[in-house]
């Protein structure tokens, strides 16, 4: 008697071991179970389930969408690569999206490189991707196309993970720093330096207790809101690494302006401004990932903002200062005493005060 | 009361400004010159600079900024000892931040730890002896400077890994103490100052007492402040006044943090575990008597500069380098020839440059000149 040979599907859960080897960056059949198991079966998308060499979107998409397309990449080596309000999944997502929408670019699709130290736990990986893939369906992207890599032991970090975005430009948006002028606004969308002083409270080195989390969320939503609400947006820019602080000086010398910002006008989180009291740090240079620095011309400032705080990552959305025909290049800051003084480029990274 | 807002309350300082400009304006000056206050602390510099105090003066009121920064008063040479400890594999050199980038005579520290040393920020020597406790077959050294604001708590680090009967823990003692500064400065025939700001963690620990001997002995006024703006802008105040009515006095304005008598716990754990050094080389001041703290015998094995061998080279500070007339007061950062030129924050000559407190890397930052003077360059006073 014949017995039938029945091929059942593949098992769901096709990873049983519980860290991460070398051998599952070989290139072998332990590396296409982790990918099955954890990446594909997550992003669940089907450019990606092809699993072919690149992923093949269709043109006319980006047609339909705009007449440019936008394209950036980025890496993420956070740590901790958990924190309070998100992990280094969700960051890398949103910090791709965000790049693209600061852009004025409807974000369209993701690519994600990891490179992984052997003796991370499947379980963390899992979550990550989970948290990606969340970050994705929220922001409207997928995630389409990727890469793995096995590293020994301490040659990387417990996890980098390297992404790429593409995009595309609706027609009419002329985003572009050049157009900063003398007398515009700059606006940002709610409180200042979340993810820097979270991620400082996370590391655990400060033996505080602050009850900080990172603001890092999806801006594309906003930024279109935004755009709709005032045509005439200049120049618009995320203030990552190097904070608020940064980007005006970037706009300021991109564009030959000065700009005066208000210190009452900066707004921060109550635990956020004790912690940099506390420490001796500026908020002005701590990173941000779920905000964005709008330059609006004046007239159009008052629907910006109502706009923006229409929408639940714009609550707080307000006008932190304004261009002038000062000093090109140059940042100052009223204080809050109405004394004056200059907003500089972090040199190096910030340093605690000793005493 | 959160001790912090209340102190920053705009409308107040108006009106302290303004009572300054009428004080100034009542008192009658020898030299054709502005009223000449000096704070001593950097964290006084950093908060003048921060919130941009110095612009809302009166121009008869000048303010000089003084030697009272422990990183910027560090000497190459030291510098270069840290290194030499540091580079050795099976130590773990910890330090404060700031520290990591001033310039030794070949690198830093920080271009050290990119290097390969093992070198590492902490945030107090509680957490280089928690390193030292988790890291047994390894040498942790704890880099100690400040003044007497944190020479207590490395006193009881040490007293603390002493308890405990820690061995792979030391320091490197490089704390100095305030009063011989104060009386190196008074003592400089450069200066011709009207009154002082006294440091108020410093004053927290040892109390204003200390002070005594600059109002008896060399007439100057001296108000202890604290931090927070309304704090300096009453210090000034405070002390315009005593010219005013030609007393000299030392009056706590930061009394409420600053005990008169000081801190004797704090006190008690310093003089256990320290003694005065009988002179100490300071960067642009030169040695200074009595100006530097060591660890006692008692204490030998929790000292880094027993414990290892150190190149202790007297290492002459670059030819450009005028780090020493501004930590005096002689000259402003930006009359200083190389201040944004060839020494910037990036490219620092000297220490005042690396340092947060720094009044160079201050008025960089905050009153930046870039190249560019915003204001018309004073001669610098004969030295």
């Amino acid at each position: 008697m014949t017995v039938p040979i029945v091929i059942a599907s593949r098992p769901r859960d096709k990873v049983h071991v519980p860290t991460v080897t070398l051998a599952h960056g070989g290139g072998g059949k332990a590396m296409k179970d982790l990918i099955d198991d954890v990446f594909v079966e997550t992003f669940d998308n089907p450019l990606l389930a092809a699993l072919d060499d690149q992923a093949r979107p269709e043109l006319a998409e980006f047609a339909r969408l705009g007449d440019r397309v936008a394209f950036t990449t980025d890496s993420f080596v956070v740590d901790p690569l958990i924190f309070p309000g998100g992990d280094i999944g969700k960051l890398a997502v949103c910090g791709t999206v965000n790049d693209l929408a600061v852009g004025g670019a409807i974000p369209l699709y993701l690519s994600c490189g990891f490179i992984i130290e052997e003796g991370v736990s499947i379980d963390l990986l899992r979550r990550i991707a989970r948290s990606m893939a969340a970050a994705a369906r929220e922001a409207g992207v997928q995630i389409v196309t990727g890469d793995t890599k096995v590293v020994n032991k301490s040659a990387c970090d417990k996890m980098f993970i390297t992404t790429a975005g593409i995009g595309a430009i609706p027609p009419d948006l002329r985003l572009d720093v050049g157009r900063v002028r003398a007398d515009d606004l700059v606006l940002v969308n709610g409180l200042l330096g979340d993810h820097g002083a979270a991620i400082l409270a996370a590391r655990g080195d400060l033996a505080l207790e602050a009850p900080i989390a990172s603001d890092c969320a999806c801006l594309a939503g906003l930024i279109a809101a935004l755009l709709t609400a005032a045509p005439d947006t200049r120049f618009i820019r995320d203030p990552t690494r190097g904070g608020i602080a940064t980007v005006l000086n970037e706009i300021a010398q991109a564009a030959r302006v000065a700009i005066e910002i208000e210190e009452t006008a900066t707004p921060l989180r109550e635990e956020v401004r004790a912690f940099c009291e506390i420490l001796g740090l500026d908020p002005l240079y701590l990173a941000n990932e779920g905000k964005i620095v709008a330059v609006v011309p004046p007239e159009q400032a008052q629907q910006a903002i109502a706009a923006m705080r229409e929408h639940p990552l714009g609550r707080a959305a307000g006008i932190v200062g304004r261009v002038t025909s000062g000093q090109p290049g140059r940042v100052t800051m009223q204080t809050i005493l109405g004394g004056s003084r200059i907003v500089d480029m972090l040199v190096g990274e910030q340093m605690p005060r000793i005493c | 009361m959160k001790y912090v807002d209340e102190y920053r309350d705009p409308v107040k300082a108006r009106a302290l400004v303004h009572e300054i400009e009428t004080l100034a304006s009542s008192i009658k000056t020898s030299a054709d010159r502005p009223i000449q206050i000096m704070e001593v602390c950097g964290g006084h510099t950093h908060s003048i600079f921060r919130y941009g105090i110095e612009g809302m003066l009166p121009k008869s009121v000048e303010l000089v900024h003084g030697p009272g920064c422990p990183v910027c008063v560090l000497p190459m040479g030291r510098v270069d000892d840290c290194v030499a400890i540091a580079e050795r594999p099976e130590v773990i050199f910890t330090t404060f931040g700031d520290a990591m980038r001033v310039p030794g005579s070949r690198k830093s520290l920080l271009q050290a730890k990119a290097e390969g040393a093992d070198i590492r920020m902490v945030y107090s020597p509680m957490d280089a002896l928690a390193l030292a406790r988790r890291n047994p077959t390894r040498e942790v050294v704890f880099f100690g400077i400040g003044f007497e604001t944190t020479i207590p708590s490395t006193a009881l680090t040490v007293l603390q890994a002493e308890r405990e009967g820690i061995k792979n823990f030391s320091v490197f003692c490089n704390h100095i103490t305030i009063v011989p500064t104060i009386k190196a400065i008074l003592d400089s025939p450069d200066l011709h100052l009207d009154g002082f700001l006294g440091p108020g963690h410093v004053s927290m620990v040892i109390g204003t007492a200390p002070y005594e001997f600059i109002a008896r002995f060399y007439g100057k006024p001296m108000v202890v402040a604290g931090f927070e703006p309304l704090d300096i802008l009453q210090s000034i105040w405070m002390v315009l006044k005593q010219i005013k009515e030609s007393r000299s006095e030392i009056e706590n304005q930061y009394a409420r943090v600053v005990p008169t008598q000081g801190n004797a716990r704090a006190l008690r754990a310093l003089a256990r575990v320290y003694e005065l050094r009988e002179f100490f080389e300071w960067r642009g001041l030169g040695s200074i008597d009595h100006s530097g703290v060591k660890l006692r015998a008692a204490y030998a094995r929790f000292d880094a500069e027993r414990k290892f061998a150190v190149p202790n080279a007297k290492m002459a500070d670059p030819k450009s380098c005028q780090c020493g007339e501004v930590l005096k007061g002689v000259i402003k950062p930006w009359q200083c020839k190389v201040f944004g030129t060839a020494c910037t924050p990036e490219t620092p000559l000297g220490a005042l440059m690396v340092s947060s407190e720094g009044a160079c890397a201050a008025y960089y930052q905050y009153g930046g000149v870039r190249g560019q003077r915003t204001e018309p360059v004073a001669e610098a006073r004969a030295v």
